[in-house]
């Protein structure tokens, strides 16, 4: 996003990519069918979501460890190829709502954003021409409304849901996803295959290369350099920074851009990454980093699952039900946390049925169904009586910053490429604990008044009721937060570093909190209001 | 029937159709009945016989027996082996190779269980005594502590069957699966799949 508002202002810009080129129209597995392959559509190392999907990447990438202190479980997906990790992603596009931006002056918990909603609602509104988003006009004061094309018709199972829903007073609205239900700038409409998650190949969800790339490269001003493993931000005699030092992943040598303007957008734990590694006598704690915050107030956003066999789903009639590539449907936060024993809400986040061809796991514990397993003929049987009868519900939830969860590089260990890595601190509190048990419940509620059973027990305390570990969402925040103290926060309002004035992060790092609204709406709103201030610097002569 | 209530007039439908919603029209029927004789032909076609790379020649043919047992062929399909299951296994345990040691293990338990019960490995047994062995390691009620083992890998084998043959053009068809394909305009679920889980569209 950076790179394309900067571009069309009229920068001269220099991308430094970590993976590879990838285009999705030409290196999608969009409409493989799981026999395409002797594999069956299982993961591999490098697609631990299954060998067709769309990011290439993973928890573990080969020569590229992270430690964990003793005692935490911190799991840091990192994508490796143009586009990173907009290539993973269920193209949930929520708005943070005015609430979001000042959680502190609500609760007393956690801390304000130096900005508003009011803000960054002008940036949410362009995105949302931008890139295309469908939705429905709901007016929920904490959930704004965005510029919707129409949302497609729920499935019948969610129409199933939604009934449930409604009898337990709980929200269920149409889903809010980067997916065209129109066309829009050039690029078709949804053809519903279900399958973004592998990559669209007509460029008809949201996915940097998708959207973003072509027009900062019709400019003429963008240079990505693929392959590239950045180091180290390089910084001058003034101490302002002068470019970024990165190893070619192909000959493994060093080699260093130049730049009069610095913007890190590596996600937001690399980019702490790579500030705490640009030490100089200058700056003995890493760039950018006096106040000592970089790396802290790491969040993720709590999560866990529940599925439910739901009989009245069984024997469904044949039909298509693969749709646009994610729920259409959700339940965004319906209750008042001053009733509730923990501070902050959750979305749900629904599936079921027949979304995607059986692939490898299809039917895996057939016992949970049937109650015994079996074999021969009666099983098979069972298997087409089984097959897309259930339902699953996943929170999503805000998980506040607290003092045990951070990330800092570790003293003794480096990459492939000699780089120290990160070691992390992760820890949940009671906040979240407490937030877990009732997403629980609410998902065993839900499962029952649709006249089904959970296919799961439910978890204990001591197993956090089955929070999912901390990065495991792959929403984490927060490492190089923004503030109006430079005593306490990495970067001021414009996302500018208080100690360097010519360097920026347009990642998740600057977010103070994390929203249960999956952050990468506002990434993406918070990085184009970034390029446009810096242009306007540029254009002011400040910078 | 004049006073059935509308609960027990549910319960008829959504009870009946469990048997009669199996029975596919004619045509289904045919598409099954060609993706199953189409794999049976290629098979048969294939001059040199499948040599597999990680199981030995005992737990091969143990697996051969062993897939069709769990998924056998029937009016609507083939079986796990029409499908090609074994061949599917085999890549498995190289593909991933953590799943090895559980599998011969689990082969070997299988064979110690036979020769206990039935005087012979579970190849060289009948299929009647295949199907008492079986009968004691395929339910996961089977309360007995000393079978956990045997439960537990044939849990896993039986997802793995599963995993290779549902997941074949054959599987997919008897599955009556019918995405991934190009929509021009989605408009919904019809109304015969709305009727039967009693929902409907809004204002329509």
């Amino acid at each position: 996003m950076a790179a394309k508002v900067l571009c069309e202002a009229g920068a001269d810009v220099v991308m430094l990519e970590a993976g590879g080129m990838w285009d999705a129209a030409k290196d999608s597995k969009m409409s493989a069918w799981p026999y395409d392959s002797p594999r069956r559509g299982a993961a591999t190392p490098a697609r631990p979501f299954g060998e067709f999907d769309g990011c290439i990447g993973g928890w573990d990438i080969d020569g590229e460890p992270y430690t964990q202190a003793p005692g935490s479980q911190f799991d840091w997906f990192r994508g490796r190829m143009l586009g990173g990790r907009t290539n993973h992603w269920g193209r949930i596009s929520l708005r943070m709502g005015p609430d979001d931006f000042k959680r502190r002056s609500v609760d007393g918990l956690g801390d304000d954003w130096p900005i508003t909603y009011d803000d960054i609602k002008p940036y949410y509104d362009k995105l949302d021409r931008l890139v295309g988003i469908f939705g429905s006009m709901e007016g929920i004061p904490n959930e704004p409304d965005g510029v919707f094309q129409p949302p497609p018709k729920p499935r019948c199972y969610e129409l199933l849901i939604k009934q449930a829903a409604d009898k337990l007073k709980i929200t269920c609205i149409p889903n809010r996803l980067s997916i065209l239900t129109q066309p829009l700038n050039g690029r078709p409409a949804c053809h519903y295959c279900g399958q973004c998650g592998r990559g669209c190949a007509t460029h008809s969800n949201f996915s940097s290369p998708s959207v973003l790339l072509p027009p900062a490269l019709a400019t003429g001003k963008l240079r990505i350099i693929p392959n590239a493993m950045a180091r180290e931000v390089l910084t001058d005699d003034s101490g302002l920074a002068s470019g970024v030092s990165y190893v070619n992943r192909t000959d493994r040598r060093d080699y260093a851009v130049r730049a009069r303007i610095v913007v890190l957008a590596a996600s937001a734990c690399e980019s702490a990454r790579l500030l705490l590694n640009s030490k100089t006598s200058r700056f003995p704690d890493g760039l950018a980093n006096s106040s000592g915050v970089v790396g802290r107030y790491l969040t993720d956003s709590t999560g866990l699952g529940v599925s439910g066999h739901i009989p009245k789903m069984e024997q469904s009639v044949p039909h298509n039900e693969d749709g646009a590539g994610g729920a259409h449907l959700y339940m965004p936060w319906w209750l008042d946390n001053k009733t509730l024993d923990f501070p902050r809400g959750y979305h749900i986040e629904l599936g079921g049925g027949k979304r995607s061809a059986p692939s490898f796991g299809v039917m895996g514990g057939i016992q949970r169904f049937n109650g015994v397993g079996g074999y021969g003929k009666s099983l098979k049987d069972d298997y087409r009586r089984f097959y897309g009868a259930t339902v699953n519900f996943a929170g999503r939830g805000e998980m506040i910053p607290n003092e045990h969860t951070y990330c800092e590089i570790d003293p003794n260990v480096v990459d492939t490429y000699g780089i120290p890595v990160l070691r992390f601190h992760a820890r949940f509190s009671e906040h979240e604990i407490n937030q877990a048990k009732h997403m629980q419940e609410t998902f065993r509620e839900i499962i029952h008044e649709m006249g089904g059973t959970p296919m799961s027990s439910m978890p204990s305390k001591e197993a956090l009721y089955g929070l999912e570990p901390i990065g495991r969402i792959i929403h984490e925040v927060g490492t190089t937060r923004m503030g109006s103290d430079p005593r306490t926060s990495v970067l001021n309002a414009n996302c500018q570093a208080h100690d360097v004035k010519n360097l920026f992060v347009a990642d998740a790092g600057p977010f103070v909190s994390n929203a249960h609204k999956n952050c990468t709406w506002t990434i993406l709103a918070l990085a184009m209001r970034t390029a446009e201030g810096i242009a306007q610097q540029r254009n002011q002569g400040t910078l | 029937m004049k006073n059935i209530s509308r609960r027990a007039a549910l319960q008829i439908v959504t009870s009946a159709p469990v048997a009669a919603a199996l029975v596919w029209t004619p045509a289904e029927a045919a598409q099954a009945h060609e993706h199953a004789t189409t794999a049976q032909a290629q098979a048969a076609k294939t001059a040199t016989p499948f040599k597999p790379k990680f199981f030995t020649a005992h737990e091969y043919a143990t697996v051969v027996v062993l897939v069709d047992l769990i998924i056998p062929r029937d009016a609507r399909s083939g079986s796990a082996t029409d499908a090609g299951v074994p061949a599917f296994m085999d890549f498995m345990m190289l593909d991933q190779p953590r799943r090895q040691v559980a599998m011969r293990g689990g082969l070997a338990l299988l064979d110690r269980l036979s020769t206990d019960r039935v005087g012979k490995s579970f190849l060289n047994a009948s299929d009647a005594q295949r199907r008492q062995v079986l009968d004691e390691i395929a339910y996961t009620t089977n309360p007995d502590p000393g079978m956990r083992h045997a439960i537990a890998f044939f849990s896993s084998f039986r997802d793995l069957t599963a995993s290779g043959f549902w997941t074949t053009k054959m599987g997919i068809a008897d599955l009556q699966y019918q995405g991934n394909v190009f929509v021009d305009e989605w408009t919904g679920c019809p109304t015969a799949a709305l009727d039967k889980l009693g929902v409907k569209y809004p204002n329509v």
